[in-house]
């Protein structure tokens, strides 16, 4: 949800914003659950499962089990993890499938080293970041997170989650703590031009580094898509631009895609392009 | 929460590690669901299962996983009875290493430490 005025997590912590009336959004509220539904989709199809194979998931802040019931839908076995009791209570009303514990997810994932396939999250991992009692340090906690999540996967397994980052600093808090803990993968955001639907999905991999799956994009025609990976690699851009004569035709070209990277405007390339032109021009 | 939760449950109070595991489950309402059967998942799931923790869970439990348990089909529907149907909806867990209980109210578990407990 685009909270414009006030975060959720400036007024306090979880337990106590998601109340009785707040569940009660998330069991009535028809945009809610749409909203809700739709990025657990994209959540379990960012997760890669093998087709046809029921998994065994685990749905971090499953609250009222909305994204829980995608996965049940889809032939999938889970057990989600929330702090608010009132949510948890509207997840029993509503008789998910899944299994539901009442915990914090700064304080790890209770369970035995390879029990889960895969991971998924919705709208919960951003609360780790704001320290609600004065001993929470948000790094540690978000370290506890991960490394104990880490164990809990399936050696290659995945973990797919969806989360609000109030600003860059906080997204790379986030993954730092992340691949502190053994994590690879990318931060993967969908249709990055809106405000209203741009959404972040956190990819991460237990195993061998694969690839980043492609970010939705409005115009398909663009070849750009936002993602960061985590590599040291330093594109050698030096290096293109070393052989070109200054003002020529390849210089010109090459400055133009590199004003295009930037994100700028830039005229297309024609045939004209870098033309010489008469002394008189 | 289903046996096969609790087969895979393990304590995570701090210093406890691996023998917050398994947890000792005193049950005192338990309830019967039925599941769809899905032979697949249910075969994926036996090597998970640690039989010790799932015999002391649970009466009606074979001894062990069999020969060629994947085609047995009699075999995969009685782990499935056991994993999958039986609800505990009342009662406690007990971490085997530092006593702690953690209470069972309407099938939700509430794993939820104190700062103390809290792993650093």
């Amino acid at each position: 949800m685009a909270f414009r005025s006030k975060r959720p997590e400036h007024g306090g912590p979880p337990e106590l914003f998601y109340d009785k009336n707040e569940a009660r959004k998330y069991v009535q509220n028809s945009r809610m659950i749409d909203v809700q539904t739709k990025m657990a989709g994209r959540a379990l199809e960012l997760l890669c499962l093998p087709e046809g194979q029921p998994c065994y998931l685990l749905d971090i802040g499953c609250g009222s089990g909305l994204s829980g019931d995608y996965l049940s839908d889809e032939g999938h076995y889970w057990v989600g993890i929330d702090i608010s009791p009132a949510m948890l209570d509207a997840a029993l009303d509503r008789d998910t499938e899944g299994d539901l514990l009442l915990g914090d997810m700064g304080q790890g994932i209770p369970f035995r080293p390879g029990s889960f396939d895969g991971c998924i999250s919705i709208s919960a991992v951003q609360w780790l970041c704001n320290a609600n009692k004065k001993s929470d340090i948000p790094a540690k906690r978000l370290y506890c997170f991960f490394s104990s999540l880490y164990s809990v996967l399936v050696r290659g397994a995945r973990a797919v989650l969806q989360l609000y980052p109030e600003n860059s600093e906080q997204l790379e808090l986030i993954t730092t703590q992340a691949t502190k803990a053994g994590f690879t993968g990318g931060v993967v955001v969908d249709f990055p031009n809106s405000a209203k639907a741009k959404k972040f999905y956190l990819c991460l991999f237990s195993g061998p580094s694969t690839f980043l799956p492609k970010a939705l994009n409005e115009s398909n025609d663009e070849e750009e898509t936002k993602e960061s990976e985590f590599t040291s690699e330093r594109v050698p851009y030096r290096m293109a631009r070393r052989g070109l004569v200054r003002k020529s035709r390849q210089w010109v070209l090459e400055k133009k895609a590199r004003r295009r990277r930037q994100g700028r405007e830039v005229r297309p390339d024609t045939l004209y392009t870098g033309r010489r032109r008469k002394p008189r021009f | 929460m289903k046996l096969l939760t609790h087969n895979l449950l393990s304590s995570h109070v701090r210093g406890v590690g691996s023998r917050g595991f398994p947890l000792r489950l005193q049950a005192t309402e338990v309830r019967i669901n039925p599941v769809e059967f899905n032979p697949d998942f249910v075969a994926r799931m036996i090597p998970k299962v640690e039989w010790a923790a799932l015999l002391e869970a649970a009466d009606t439990v074979p001894k062990g996983p069999i020969e060629g348990y994947e085609h047995d089909e009699k075999f995969l529907r009685q782990m499935h009875h056991v994993l999958l149907e039986v609800d505990v909806l009342e009662g406690t867990l007990q971490c085997p290493e530092s006593g702690r209980l953690f209470p069972i109210s309407r099938g939700i578990p509430n794993m939820l430490l104190s700062d103390e407990e809290t792993e650093t």
